[in-house]
């Protein structure tokens, strides 16, 4: 199934890109997903404690399966304000 | 109809609207006793540097759901208050208001709360990151890992808010 990643701030710069489509493993999790993102990107290994997740626009755990058609965000700390 | 409650974009900020959404309720206006009002400046100096100006950007949908989860918040805590709440994204000079609160009662220390809570919460949750500029580069400022459902985080506001 598909999935499509969204990467804020210093994520993005790190990736080179705020949007991009995965392919991942049906019952694959949020975490999974980072974990072979991170693979690609090496600095985003560095996030692996502080970063927030959410999929389809509402926040969500690492730990939670996706599905197909999700958009997937993932948010470095955050500094609003 | 007046402008939104909650709000996130790159239009400049003022009070005044947001005074004006909160006490008119209606029926109900005249029953406030008090407006408390925040604005976040952008200000020309962090940790020693000289900045420049700031670059806001945020997750918008997902802000506006976590303003959304600070509104519902402050009306478990205080269910008199009505809360305005706008954040500005894009770049923003010195001087500039980054974001605006306003929250009114008929009591001045549940609008003094209010207000104080939601501007931690806006530090603690919603997904909005800003990049300073200053003489000599550029940083994403980073601060807390954003969970909604941390109860540490969520009694350190209430704690600050004088709950």
């Amino acid at each position: 199934m598909r999935v499509t990643v969204k990467l804020f701030a210093r994520l993005r710069d790190i990736t080179g890109t705020s949007e991009m489509v995965r392919d991942v493993v049906a019952g694959g999790t949020v975490r999974a997903l980072w974990e072979s993102l991170a693979a690609e990107f090496p600095e985003l290994a560095s996030y692996e404690r502080s970063i927030s997740t959410a999929v389809n626009a509402d926040y969500a755990r690492m730990s939670d399966p996706l599905a197909d058609g999700d958009d997937v965000a993932f948010l470095p700390p955050v500094s609003g304000g | 109809m007046g402008i939104p409650l909650l709000a996130i974009g790159p239009e400049p900020l003022a009070l005044e609207p947001l005074i004006a959404a909160v006490t008119e309720r209606g029926e109900a206006t005249g029953a406030d006793g008090a407006v408390a009002t925040f604005l976040g400046l952008v200000r020309n100096h962090n940790v020693g540097r000289q900045v420049q100006y700031l670059e806001y950007e945020a997750y918008e949908p997902l802000a506006l759901r976590a303003f959304e989860r600070i509104a519902t918040e402050i009306q478990v805590r205080w269910p008199d208050v009505r809360l305005a709440l706008h954040h500005r994204i894009g770049r923003i000079e010195i001087g500039g208001v980054s974001v605006a609160i306003a929250a009114a009662s008929p009591h001045r220390g549940h609008a003094f709360s209010a207000c104080r809570y939601t501007i931690e919460r806006i530090k603690q949750i919603a997904p909005i990151w800003k990049r300073e500029f200053f003489d000599g580069g550029d940083v994403w400022i980073e601060g807390a890992t954003a969970d909604p459902d941390d109860a540490a985080a969520l009694a350190e506001a209430e704690r600050i808010a004088c709950v």
